[in-house]
């Protein structure tokens, strides 16, 4: 399995999925509970009662006011964790407090801070996109039983968009045309990009754009290990003027995909995408066909990568694989995920080492 | 060398693999500006992260070709 990269932010739910609704989301192995107080605050608490481990996100558990009830046998806790009632007595056991998690909601995720110590100044990597007006975004969460580090090589080597999805957004040249990869190991962010200067035009952006005739098409790819993904995809019609040196770019049409890729257990993992787009901002019947399609292309992966989870687990170990070219950005990845694993191993861990 | 893409990072350590246009090959650029051609991923990463190993300065014309470097 790919190794859990601790003492980072990951996406744990999209903004307006937390509300004064209880959500249960596990995340690199612990169970984690979301709500919002009344005043709109997102809280994350451990997702287990002190006394017998009940989930606090489930029913028929529940908040009051700002405080949770344990719906097996009433402990209560307040937003710090700490227990403030417990059933037909009065004193409270000194350890009967939940671990909290450190939040923050930016770019329309809330995001939870996983780790041994704070995350200080530290702050997750940005997605503007998804909260700006110049942006219209269609999202959703698909679970994966897989991996997490099987959707990072998915991800870096869009050279499969042509097998596994063709038809909606693979083309022949998607996978024809050679690759850039920078890596910045330090930071942990790898670059990988694909520019095609005459390119057949996807049905996903032929329908969504109104270009009919062939394109250039540019796919940037940012990851920013381990737990966000930016696709920045141009697409202007072949001959349009290219972007000018000040950044803007009027004559191409801007796609910003967006996946927050998040390790639930060892072998399931949160897919978190989201489109957002800088033209036909309030064309509800683009906005409805792009929801749709890259669903389509999104279950695609889901299941496949669920397939390939199952065949590799009856592997034997050390199983050979092979790369080549285009695994460039892939292998980068899963390089710079092993170190920041053995690097932010937890304090058991790190001890055996 | 063929016309390659415009560097997107800027940070001081950045490594960089090129593919070669209409050939099979990868060019890898260290940060310290020793260039290889490789081609298999797996190789280019071993002589990349070997970093100073194997590596020779930009400027230094022998540096173009680690297969003179081999010990």
């Amino acid at each position: 399995m790919t190794a859990f990269v601790r003492n980072q932010w990951y996406v744990a739910a999209y903004a307006h999925e937390v509300g004064r609704d209880l959500l249960g989301r596990t995340i690199l192995g612990e169970p984690i509970l979301l709500y919002r107080t009344e005043d709109g605050r997102p809280v994350a608490l451990a997702d287990r009662c002190v006394h017998r481990r009940f989930p606090l996100s489930e029913k028929p558990s529940r908040l009051d006011g700002d405080r949770v009830v344990c719906g097996y046998h009433g402990f209560t806790y307040g937003t710090d964790g700490v227990c403030v009632s417990v059933p037909a007595q009065r004193r409270i056991p000194r350890t009967a407090r939940l671990a909290t998690y450190p939040v923050v909601e930016q770019d329309s995720f809330v995001w939870v801070w996983i780790g041994d110590r704070e995350p200080g100044d530290t702050l997750p990597p940005r997605a503007p996109w998804l909260d700006s007006s110049d942006h219209t975004v269609v999202c959703g969460m698909e679970p994966l039983d897989a991996d997490y580090g099987l959707l990072v090589d998915n991800l870096l080597d869009l050279s499969h968009e042509t097998y596994l999805h063709g038809g909606y957004i693979g083309t022949p040249e998607v996978a024809e045309t050679p690759i850039t990869t920078e890596v910045d190991d330090k930071s942990g962010v790898v670059y990988v990009s694909r520019h095609m200067d005459d390119a057949e035009c996807p049905p996903f952006y032929a329908k969504s754009t109104g270009i009919d005739g062939r394109i250039t098409r540019w796919q940037d790819i940012e990851y920013h290990a381990p737990c966000l993904y930016l696709l920045h995809s141009r697409i202007a019609p072949v001959g349009a003027p290219g972007p000018n040196p000040d950044g803007s770019d009027p004559h191409a049409f801007h796609v910003e995909v967006v996946y927050g890729i998040t390790p639930s257990t060892e072998k399931t993992t949160y897919d978190f995408w989201a489109v957002a787009r800088d033209f036909a901002l309030d064309d509800q019947r683009v906005s409805d066909f792009l929801r749709e399609n890259n669903h389509t292309v999104v279950m695609q992966d889901v299941v496949a990568l669920n397939v390939l989870q199952k065949a590799l687990d009856t592997e034997k170990p050390g199983y050979q694989e092979l790369s080549i070219n285009i695994d460039t950005g892939g292998l980068a990845a899963r390089r710079i995920l092993a170190r920041m694993a053995a690097e932010n191993a937890a304090p058991a861990e790190a001890g055996v080492r | 060398m063929n016309a390659l893409h415009p560097p997107a990072l800027t940070g001081g350590e950045v490594y960089r693999i090129h593919w070669v246009l209409g050939t099979d090959r990868l060019l890898a650029v260290c940060h310290c500006g020793a260039e290889h051609e490789f081609e298999d991923p797996v190789d280019v990463w071993e002589w990349l992260l070997a970093h100073p190993d194997g590596h020779r300065p930009f400027d230094d014309p022998a540096g173009r070709d680690p297969g003179e470097e081999a010990p």
